[in-house]
């Protein structure tokens, strides 16, 4: 065996197909920044009254349930990220549980609430910090002799053997695919539901 | 003789929901029935042993990609013709 990860749908995905893997997060990465520049240059700033609309306070039942139930998704998205190896799950998919945490918290209450823990300069930084982890540590790897995303290369500077190298780094790589997805999946949200405007939401 | 038939009457849902998202009017009404045809999938994929696709579509057909649709009908002037 090359590596010592255990689930080999993770060991393809993100080592031996890791620069198709990196790509595609550029693309979840584009996608987001192409809706953001066809919705900003489109939107108009005056508030259209939709015939669904009332003015009411967020129900109380809903916003303590979310309340309840959000840092529960939370943890289980960093389980799914930080056990992606282990088990079924990943970067994807524990970015994906991320980014529906906030949507909740857009959905329950209103889309202020949510960018004013996750704002939108903000979710774009951690979006392109994933990237740059995973750009980061496929460079690292070719600067110390091996190819870009050569991982195994990693076990210069780490104190393992090649397999674990490469185990650690997929853990790596994965936490910045979570990023990039989370804050795109928010930011696709916040965008569509507001028609770019950034304000009131659904 | 169990799982088969399991799969089965999946697969028999999975084409009744598709053929019913083709067929409704209202937008909204078909993407959550878009929604539920993601559902089953992700239960065929998880009984064929594919763990990590059911996950992923569970997450991201089931969750999120039902959520953006349904944000982006409301965002639409929506006439329909009944």
């Amino acid at each position: 065996m090359d590596t010592e990860v255990p689930n080999m749908v993770t060991a393809v995905l993100a080592d031996y197909r890791g620069f198709d893997t990196m790509f595609e997060t550029v693309v979840v990465f584009i996608a987001g920044l192409a809706l953001l520049a066809i919705l900003k240059s489109s939107s108009s700033s005056k508030r259209i009254k939709r015939e669904h609309e009332v003015e009411a306070e967020p129900d109380l039942i809903v916003t303590n349930t979310v309340r309840l139930i959000v840092p529960v998704i939370q943890i289980f998205a960093f389980y799914v990220l930080a056990h992606g190896h282990v088990s079924p799950g990943g970067g994807f998919q524990g970015g994906v549980l991320m980014g529906a945490s906030f949507i909740l918290v857009a959905l329950s209450w209103d889309l202020d609430e949510a960018l004013a823990r996750f704002s939108l300069n903000r979710c774009m930084t951690v979006a392109a910090l994933g990237i740059f982890i995973y750009a980061g540590i496929g460079l690292l790897s070719m600067a110390l002799g091996g190819e870009f995303l050569d991982y195994a290369e990693l076990h210069k500077i780490l104190p393992v053997s090649p397999e674990m190298a490469r185990y650690h780094a997929m853990l790596g790589v994965e936490i910045g695919v979570g990023f990039t997805v989370a804050a795109i999946m928010f930011a696709l949200y916040a965008n569509l539901s507001s028609g770019g405007r950034l304000r009131d939401g659904l | 003789m169990g799982l088969e038939l399991f799969n089965t009457f999946i697969l028999l849902l999975l084409v009744a929901s598709a053929l019913l998202a083709l067929r409704v009017k209202d937008l909204i009404t078909a993407s959550v029935v878009f929604g539920v045809y993601s559902f089953l999938m992700c239960l065929l994929w998880a009984e064929m042993g594919a763990v990590d696709v059911a996950f992923t579509e569970a997450t991201v057909g089931a969750g999120i990609s039902t959520v953006i649709m349904v944000a982006t009908i409301f965002n639409l002037k929506r006439k329909s013709s009944d």
